[in-house]
């Protein structure tokens, strides 16, 4: 029963994703679409803050890596197959993780954060800086990447509904893998690392190998949001980069609730609209957003994920004064 | 070579520790046995931790050597000491509250079994893994509470999953930091009868501050004061001796420690 209560909403919420182009305009579409690019962001973020302890406040880098990974590494003029440049986009913030993780894990708490965020600040600064990516106008991408299943062409990326099934897609395929990951032992050991590393140490795991894997698999999925984003935008800027866009990662991860899966999607679906709403409303929207997540970390420790517990508690203990 | 009582597992040969200007440690020996239960006693910041924490590869010596079975070990990390047969329990119950019993096994467990082909894969599909768990509740008389959150344990418990935990992991050298810390009286006298259990396979350190316990299980008794070896042997010779009365037990003279 409590497996049918857990499971329903989440088959409901996909149907409703899944018929939702149908209805919506474009607009709607794409910022669906952006805020599920941002869920896989953010899920990617919390296999680090929330599974392993490791807070990276430089999560962007590898989100602005993979993106500049299409327009550098695709020759000028090339029909671009999207077997050949997701993979290798995804690669190259994998290789960026893995180049910086091997840095940055030997640090741990301030110096951690501290140190992500250096690194990160190194790349935006990289591309905005040099002529590498285009400086700081970035840069258009001519075409976007093309689908083809056996020669035949299965998915047009110029149109935001196929985008958005793309993007559907991929962000249930990264869900799932994570929920079986972070059940093998591989991620118990990442808890255990959270919960104790100098114990984990002391049985016998060498806990830097452990953290250095899920920096470089965090890597590879914030690259696949990356990846995502440009073929929903179509151009890649320094921004993708941006201090900020690890900290709006970061904010979408503990409204949320740090340490669930689903936490960093209702996280992603939550900021989005308080952004959109409050952009609607006032000129200085930030300020709306800055209050309301401090409302949700005061009144709701461990996020809106934790609602339905609290929710279930809350009548438990009703039921009990009756 | 066969394994038999008595062999010589792990021996520490003057082993200094300073701590800038001040010795923690100064030119400790210690010789430890399979089949001996080895205490080591002294006052608070006499510097039982930091010699146990040399031990387990957590702190490196300033000089001094270590060996297990006669290999110099004294350059290891941590972990791979724990995967050649350096186990250790903490003084401070250190579990992981959110895992079941059951889990906390299985996770020391499978850190003997770290192969890729064994990581990604649920915990509790692996046979070896699991059915080495299912022997160390057995052995430390947690049957009864495997699938409680071990959070949710009393602290007697607590501390007998920490010594599960360590067993899990087939060490060949137990060192146990005050494994009775904190345990009421019939808790107390379980973990005395494991430890007595334990001693057959086992080369074991303990540092304790039950004296009745230490008197019930020690071979060899080891007395430390301000980081320095003060005199080693047997309980009798120690309980005997005049310079551990006066420099530790005799704080109240007279008192009978038998």
């Amino acid at each position: 029963m409590t497996r049918f209560f857990r499971t329903f909403p989440m088959i409901a919420a996909l149907a409703v994703l899944l018929v939702f182009p149908m209805f919506g305009q474009i607009f709607y579409t794409e910022l669906v679409a952006k805020t599920l690019i941002l869920a896989i962001f953010a899920m990617s973020l919390d296999l680090l803050v929330g599974y392993t302890g490791l807070v990276s406040f430089g999560h962007a880098a590898y989100f602005g890596i993979a993106a500049y990974a299409i327009p550098l590494l695709t020759p000028a003029g090339a029909v671009n197959a999207i077997w050949w440049i997701l993979p290798v986009s995804v690669l190259a913030a994998a290789l960026a993780a893995l180049l910086i993780g091997v840095f940055v894990l030997r640090t741990k708490g301030i110096y951690f954060i501290m140190v992500t965020l250096a690194f990160a600040q190194m790349a935006f600064f990289l591309f905005h800086d040099t002529d590498l990516g285009g400086g700081s106008d970035g840069i258009f991408l001519n075409s976007k990447p093309t689908v083809t299943v056996f020669g035949l062409e299965a998915l047009t990326l110029e149109n935001p509904t196929h985008i958005y099934y793309f993007v559907l897609a991929l962000t249930v395929s990264v869900y799932l893998l994570l929920r079986w990951l972070l059940k093998t032992s591989f991620g118990h050991i990442l808890i255990g690392i959270r919960s104790n590393e100098h114990r984990m140490v002391a049985m016998g795991y060498n806990t830097f190998h452990y953290k250095l894997a899920i920096f470089t698999i965090a890597g590879a999925l914030a690259g696949l949001a990356g990846f995502l984003q440009v073929v929903l935008t179509g151009f890649v800027t320094p921004e993708m980069l941006a201090w900020h866009q690890s900290g709006n990662v970061l904010l979408v991860v503990i409204l949320g609730g740090i340490g669930t899966l689903i936490g960093p999607v209702l996280g992603a679906f939550t900021f989005i609209a308080l952004q959109e709403f409050a952009q609607g409303l006032v000129d200085r929207w930030q300020l709306v957003m800055g209050i309301f997540i401090i409302l949700v970390v005061f009144a709701l420790p461990g996020g809106l994920a934790a609602i339905p517990a609290r929710l279930r508690r809350r009548l438990v203990k009703g039921a009990d004064n009756d | 070579m066969t394994e038999r009582p008595g062999d010589v597992l792990l021996e520490a040969r003057g082993l200094t520790r300073h701590f800038g200007g001040l010795a923690a440690n100064s030119n400790v020996s210690m010789t430890l046995r399979r089949g001996e239960i080895h205490a080591l006693l002294g006052p608070n910041g006499a510097g039982k931790s930091t010699f146990i924490n040399m031990l387990s590869g957590d702190l490196p010596p300033s000089s001094g050597t270590i060996l297990l079975k006669g290999d110099d070990v004294t350059a290891l990390s941590a972990h791979r000491r724990s995967r050649i047969g350096i186990g250790r329990s903490f003084q401070r119950t250190n579990i992981f509250p959110t895992f079941s019993v059951q889990e906390n096994c299985v996770l020391a467990a499978q850190s003997r079994q770290q192969q890729p082909g064994r990581i990604f894969r649920p915990p509790l599909q692996n046979e070896a893994v699991v059915a080495r768990s299912h022997e160390v509740m057995a052995l430390a008389g947690l049957n009864h509470c495997a699938s409680q959150i071990a959070g949710t344990l009393s602290h007697g418990e607590q501390r007998q999953l920490e010594i599960a935990m360590v067993l899990a992991t087939n060490p060949a050298v137990l060192l146990l930091d005050e494994p009775l810390a904190g345990m009421g009286a019939e808790e107390s006298s379980r973990m005395v009868d494991l430890l007595a259990r334990l001693r057959r396979d086992h080369a074991i350190l303990l540092v304790e501050h039950d004296m009745d316990a230490v008197f019930a299980l020690a071979d060899v008794i080891t007395v430390l004061v301000n980081g320095e070896l003060l005199e080693s042997g047997p309980p009798e010779q120690i309980k005997a001796s005049p310079a551990v009365r006066s420099a530790y037990l005799g704080e109240d003279e007279g008192t009978d420690y038998a």
